[in-house]
C-alpha cells in the first residue's frame, strides 16, 4: 500500500482517508455544539473556501461575507451532514459554490457583472498554515491532472466551476455549439476524477 | 432528453440554468448512474478549489466564530420513535427534486421525520421562545414578515409569509381548490445542501399552517401534491415555488 513514493507525484487518495476522516468527525462535533471542534474545522478548510468565493466572486469583501454565511450554513446543519454521502470538504465547498454563484447571476442578472472572462492565471497568497501546506500539495496534484485535460475541456472545467459561468454561457465564450460545452465538462471531469482517484462515493 | 445525462458534469459544477437544474434533478431522482457520477464529480470539484486556496483575514475567523457561538446547531434528521412507519416515504428514490440538493445529499435520507408530527413537532428546533402555540400569528405579525404570493394553475393562489427573525413561514390559500381524494398539499423548504426538505403537510389551505423547520435558511418553499401520509421526497411538481432569500446569519442577532 504505502510504497515509496515522492508524494506530491502520486499521493494516495485522501477521500474517505484519514484526514477526511478527520474533517468528518470535527463536523460532527460541532454538530453537538462543540464550537473548538468547529474552529478545528474551519482553520483545515477555510482557505480552500475563501479561495473558491474569491475566485468566482473576483471580491474579497463579498468571498468574505458568502464564506462566512457557508460556515454558518455548516455549523447549523453540521449534525445533518452524512459522511456516508460524500466527503465533509466538499459538503462546504458546495455550499460555498452555490453561494458564490448566486451572488455573481443576480449580480449579472441586476447588470452589475463587471467584465467578461479575463483572469486565467491567479497567484495564490503565500502562506503558512497547515492547511496552505495541504492545498498546495493537492494543487500540484491537481494542476497536473488539468494539465492533462485537452485545452477545450479544462477551459470549459474552469469557466463552469471557477468562471461560475454556465455551460450555455461557457459554449458562447468558448465559440462551441450550445450542446457541446456540457459534454466538455463532463469529458474533463471523467478525466480529472480518474487521474485524481476520486473513488465513487457510496450510495447511502 | 435522450442526452439528459450528459448535463451531470455541468449540474455537479453549478453551470445549470434553473429550468435545466430542475429537469436534470428529477432526472437524478431516478438515475443510479448518474447520481454516483455526480457525486464523484464534486469530490473532483472540491480538489480543483486546492489550486485557489487563500487564506481569509483573521477578522473572518473572527466572525465566523462568534457567529457559531449564537447559533444553534439543528438536530440529526432521524425518524422519530414515535412515527409510524410509512411505505409512500420508502418509495423516495422514485421523486423528483426540484432544486439544487445538493449532490452529496441526493440520496434521501431525510428521514420520515414528517410522517406522524404535526406542525408543532418541530416548534423546539430553535430556542426563540417559538414555542407558544400561537406560531402563525407570531409570524403573520412579526415585523419583519416579508410576503410573496404564487397564482396557481389550476385556480386560487398561496401566498408564504416568512419572519426571518422568527425563523419560521407560514402557508396560506385563497381559493385554492381541495387535492383529490387520498392526496394532500404538502409543504417544502429547501435548504442548503439538503435540498427539498418536507415542512408538513397541508391539509387544509384555506387555515394559515407553519411550516416545520428553520425558514431563515430556507433558500426557496414549495408546495406539491402529495399521498395523504405525505412522501419524505416531492413526488409531483410544484403547484407553487416560492424563492427565499436565505439569510444564514439570522439567529446571530
Amino acid at each position: 500500500m504505502t510504497h515509496l513514493r515522492s508524494v506530491p507525484s502520486d499521493p494516495p487518495p485522501d477521500r474517505g482517508g484519514s484526514v477526511g476522516a478527520h474533517l468528518a468527525d470535527l463536523l460532527k462535533r460541532a454538530g453537538r455544539g462543540d464550537e473548538a471542534a468547529f474552529a478545528e474545522w474551519y482553520d483545515a478548510t477555510s482557505a480552500r473556501a475563501f479561495g473558491l468565493a474569491v475566485r468566482v466572486l473576483r471580491d474579497r469583501a463579498q468571498a468574505e461575507e458568502v464564506t462566512q454565511e457557508a460556515y454558518l450554513d455548516c455549523w447549523r446543519h453540521s449534525a445533518r451532514f452524512d459522511p456516508a454521502k460524500g466527503s465533509a470538504l466538499s459538503w462546504l465547498l458546495t455550499i460555498v459554490h452555490r453561494k458564490a454563484v448566486d451572488r455573481v447571476r443576480s449580480a449579472e442578472a441586476a447588470g452589475r457583472r463587471d467584465e467578461a472572462y479575463s483572469q486565467r492565471e491567479q497567484t495564490v497568497d503565500h502562506d503558512s498554515t497547515a492547511e496552505a501546506a495541504t492545498a498546495s500539495l493537492e494543487a500540484s496534484r491537481v494542476r497536473t491532472a488539468l494539465a492533462d485535460l485537452t485545452v477545450k475541456q479544462r477551459e470549459a472545467v474552469e469557466l463552469a466551476f471557477l468562471g461560475g459561468y454556465t455551460h450555455t454561457e461557457v459554449a458562447r465564450m468558448l465559440d462551441l455549439p450550445i450542446g457541446t460545452a456540457k459534454t466538455r465538462i463532463r469529458d474533463g471531469l471523467i478525466r480529472l476524477r480518474d487521474a485524481l482517484s476520486v473513488g465513487e462515493v457510496a450510495e447511502a | 432528453m435522450s442526452d439528459i445525462h450528459a448535463l451531470s458534469g455541468a449540474y455537479a459544477l453549478d453551470a445549470l440554468d434553473d429550468a435545466e437544474r430542475i429537469q436534470f434533478e428529477q432526472h437524478l431522482a431516478t438515475c443510479h448512474d448518474c447520481r454516483a457520477e455526480v457525486r464523484s464529480f464534486t469530490e473532483t470539484a472540491a480538489l480543483i478549489a486546492a489550486t485557489e486556496a487563500e487564506t481569509p483575514p483573521p477578522s473572518l475567523r473572527d466572525s465566523v466564530l462568534s457567529g457559531i457561538s449564537s447559533i444553534r446547531p439543528l438536530p440529526p434528521e432521524t425518524p422519530s420513535p414515535d412515527a409510524p412507519a410509512d411505505p409512500a416515504a420508502e418509495v423516495a428514490p422514485v421523486t423528483p427534486l426540484w432544486r439544487r440538493t445538493g449532490p452529496l445529499l441526493v440520496a434521501a435520507s431525510v428521514a420520515l421525520i414528517l410522517v406522524g408530527l404535526g406542525i408543532f413537532g418541530f416548534t423546539s428546533l430553535r430556542n426563540d421562545g417559538s414555542t407558544t402555540t400561537n406560531l402563525a400569528d407570531q409570524v403573520l405579525h412579526a415585523s419583519d414578515a416579508m410576503k410573496v404570493t404564487e397564482p396557481l394553475a389550476g385556480g386560487g393562489q398561496l401566498t408564504i409569509v416568512r419572519s426571518e427573525s422568527l425563523g419560521r413561514a407560514v402557508m396560506l390559500g385563497q381559493d385554492v381548490p381541495a387535492p383529490a381524494a387520498g392526496k394532500t398539499y404538502q409543504l417544502w423548504l429547501q435548504q442548503p445542501g439538503e435540498g427539498m426538505v418536507s415542512a408538513g403537510l397541508m391539509p387544509d389551505a384555506s387555515t394559515p399552517t407553519v411550516l416545520t423547520g428553520d425558514a431563515a435558511t430556507a433558500t426557496a418553499a414549495a408546495v406539491s401534491v402529495e399521498p395523504a401520509a405525505g412522501s419524505a421526497r416531492p413526488t409531483s411538481d410544484p403547484v407553487a415555488l416560492f424563492p427565499l432569500q436565505a439569510t444564514a446569519e439570522n439567529g446571530a442577532t
